[in-house]
């Protein structure tokens, strides 16, 4: 694995095998009375969120926690330019104070990259504006591999991704970590809602694109469903969110569209009754569950393997 | 005072001998080997051109002096091979009154390295609504006769027509920075709309943003019988706008549009943005090889008038942000010659009389500019540049004369390179 995880280009098909194996074993340790494991003992780890996320930050928080780091959390809301200082140099303070790894957040696409090359500490992109968000991805790969039947059996499988693909940075982690263990992703949206540039993006990257849900998702293996980002639609995308759902939600009706026991995912928060119905959420076939408790394993997966170092691993 | 030049290629012609005395050429042709001069320089090999001229040139004084000063632009600008840069008006505050006008053209003749010309700003505080005094500008010791809200598209239609209108009294032109900011917000977008923003979840700048604009604002150019100037032309749907506005305007013969291209959006794409690199960010942003190619063409067959660098200087920290949050633009100054030579001469697009056209003789008319981008002729300003056309080097931003260090030619290696620069027979660059 590369020094840092800023983005899936950063780890192979095999890679993302190593990493599932590993979070397997750390998803043992929370069906335990003790959840904690010595393998960052003495390290010190910062969750710097220049956003907001109650669920990544303590997701990242508790992974770190169990592997015995010290973890602190420091919120920077806003951006660094509204307040006089540079990016580089609020990170370069913060990590000048002994510490071996930072997880960032950042509403700035590609802000992680930048930190990265500014630093010489494992940086771990905890989502970075509409650009990626790849332990996002690697836990629904996870959640997705265990639910399909384990190792390689994503391999030729179709999954749909549908929503605001556009504000989306779940979509472009996972479009990459699926095709890469082998599952042919058709991502579904309305033309407003589709990132620019999106043929050629999919002709080169291979997967299929789609504005019509109804067509794709009775051939699909799973299901994921993304939160429209209405906090980042200052035009008119669509035009009712009754417009929305009749089109693109995942619906009571559409429900019965789905192949039995498809997986439905969806990273959350969500917009019950816009992408996605109650009965949908609540579904047995949802993961969405399993989706935050795999995140955890995945964190520590991937700490784990950044930071433990020799003597440790 | 007097210089004598020896051996010089003008324009690209035959070595010739340039003879200057009180700041004007007084002779021309095979001086005999012993003529005196004050300084005599050795051009063998190295062509002189007419001294370049800069239509947009952003150089922050007042207001932002620790990116740059009216002297450190001079400075680069002398560097450069310019003899006049145009200043552009989005200092703090914005030169939108004569007084302010006249203040950045006082430091550019107390800084003494080139000839400053305030652009004047179109709209008061580049808002967009009321005119600015325009002719008071104009009617002061600056002169200003280019106005420009630039870093702003003046956007509504209605102020556009008017400002068009209004600066036909005394022959002044609009140079519009064309950004429909519905298409393409102030600030946020930031990158070429098209697979790459796609990818890297960048907030887009799609060409249209631009085209529209320009489509605009030539129909009002012809309507007002007016002339505006299209800035920083990036695309090339651009060029096609313009190619069908010159051919009418021509038939018309009473409005006029010029426009002008960038040294960076003749040489670099929009690929240079997958590293999230703040240096390549610039507004408009680099487009693909596709519109790259569109504009060399233009350039070439005078669709496009000039070369103008849109010198953005910046200080290091207001670089070092996140790509979204971090200032638009890039230097431009010291290298433009350089990248003209590689991407146009060195490919044959153009010849150095071409380039002398480009970066000197069309912008000083396009700006109204007596005393630049006039013939290399006996009893003509000594406004001059020299270049050796087969110099090869490789761009060291930590040389450069200006305050600020955004360069994108960065090690780059770039081919021909001005080696003087001669403002009214003074040498302001060069050994």
């Amino acid at each position: 694995m590369t020094r840092h995880l800023l983005s899936i280009d950063d780890v192979s098909a095999e890679e993302i095998q190593q990493l599932f194996a590993t979070a397997a074993e750390m998803h043992d340790v929370q069906k335990r009375e003790v959840k904690k494991l010595p393998a960052l003992r003495g390290r010190t780890v910062i969750n710097l969120f220049f956003e907001d996320s109650t669920r990544t930050r303590s997701s990242f928080e508790i992974a770190g926690k169990w592997l015995s780091a010290d973890v602190i959390n420091l919120s920077a809301k806003g951006s660094s330019a509204s307040k006089g200082e540079s990016l580089r140099d609020t990170v370069l303070t913060v990590t000048a104070m002994g510490v071996d790894g930072l997880v960032m957040r950042h509403s700035a696409s590609g802000a992680a990259h930048q930190v990265a090359g500014w630093l010489d500490i494992p940086v771990v992109n905890a989502g970075d504006g509409t650009h990626e968000h790849p332990t996002q991805a690697l836990l629904d790969g996870y959640t997705l591999q265990r639910q399909l039947g384990g190792p390689g059996s994503l391999e030729g499988k179709r999954i749909a991704i549908v929503g605001d693909l556009t504000h989306s940075r779940v979509f472009r982690s996972n479009v990459k970590s699926l095709t890469k263990l082998g599952a042919s992703v058709v991502a579904v949206a309305p033309p407003t809602l589709m990132p620019a540039g999106v043929t050629d993006w999919a002709k080169a990257d291979g997967f299929a694109t789609s504005y019509h849900l109804d067509e794709v998702l009775p051939e699909a293996d799973a299901v994921m469903m993304l939160r429209v980002q209405r906090e980042r639609m200052s035009g008119g995308f669509f035009p009712t969110s009754r417009e929305y759902t009749v089109g693109y939600g995942l619906t009571r009706q559409r429900l019965g569209m789905l192949r039995e026991g498809a997986p439905i995912l969806h990273p959350g928060p969500m917009n019950r009754g816009l992408e996605i119905s109650p009965e949908a959420a609540d579904a047995a076939s949802s993961r969405i569950l399993d989706q935050v408790s795999a995140g955890v394993a995945i964190r520590m997966s991937v700490l784990y393997h950044l930071l433990a170092g020799e003597e440790s691993a | 005072m007097s210089l004598l030049i020896k051996g010089a290629s003008v324009l690209g012609a035959a070595p010739t001998d340039v003879y200057v005395e009180g700041g004007a050429i007084r002779e021309i042709g095979s001086l005999s080997a012993d003529a005196s001069a004050d300084e005599v320089v050795d051009a063998a090999g190295l062509v002189l051109l007419p001294g370049l001229v800069d239509l947009h040139t952003h150089l922050r004084q007042p207001g932002r002096e620790d990116a740059e000063t009216v002297a450190s632009g001079a400075a680069a600008a002398a560097a450069g091979g310019y003899t006049a840069v145009l200043a552009m008006a989005n200092t703090s505050p914005v030169t939108d009154t004569a007084e302010a006008a006249v203040s950045v053209w006082e430091l550019g003749r107390e800084a003494g390295l080139a000839d400053v010309f305030p652009v004047g700003a179109v709209t008061k505080g580049l808002a967009g609504e009321e005119l600015a005094e325009l002719s008071l500008m104009n009617r002061s010791r600056a002169g200003v006769k280019v106005f420009s809200d630039d870093g702003r598209c003046v956007s509504d239609p209605r102020v556009m027509r008017r400002a068009l209108e209004y600066v036909k009294a005394f022959g002044g032109v609009i140079s519009q920075h064309s950004q429909d900011p519905s298409l393409a917000p102030y600030g946020s977008a930031c990158c070429h709309e098209g697979e790459l923003s796609g990818r890297l979840g960048l907030p887009s700048w799609p060409g249209v943003a631009e085209e529209v604009i320009v489509a605009r604002d030539v129909m009002l150019a012809r309507h007002t019988g007016s002339r505006v100037h299209v800035a920083h032309a990036s695309t090339a749907g651009t060029v096609e706008v313009l190619r069908w506005a010159k051919a009418q305007a021509e038939k018309d013969g009473s409005w006029a549009v010029t426009a002008e291209v960038t040294p960076h959006h003749l040489l670099l794409t929009t690929d240079l943005l997958a590293g999230y690199d703040p240096t390549f960010k610039v507004n408009p942003p680099l487009r693909p090889a596709e519109d790259v190619e569109a504009l060399r063409a233009a350039l070439a067959d005078g669709t496009i008038d000039a070369v103008a660098t849109d010198h953005a200087p910046h200080a290091r920290q207001d670089k070092e942000h996140a790509f979204v949050d971090a200032a638009f633009g890039m230097l431009g100054l010291e290298e433009a010659l350089s990248v003209v030579s590689t991407v146009m001469v060195s490919s044959g697009l153009l010849d150095w009389s071409g380039v002398a056209r480009v970066m000197s003789t069309t912008p000083a008319r396009i700006a109204g500019l007596e005393g630049h981008g006039r013939p290399i002729a006996v009893g003509e300003p000594a406004n001059l540049t020299l270049a050796d056309p087969a110099a090869t080097y490789v761009v060291d931003r930590d040389r450069s004369l200006s305050l600020s260090r955004n360069n994108p030619w960065h090690d780059r290696k770039l081919t021909g390179r001005v080696v003087s620069t001669f403002l009214r027979g003074k040498k302001t660059y060069g050994e």
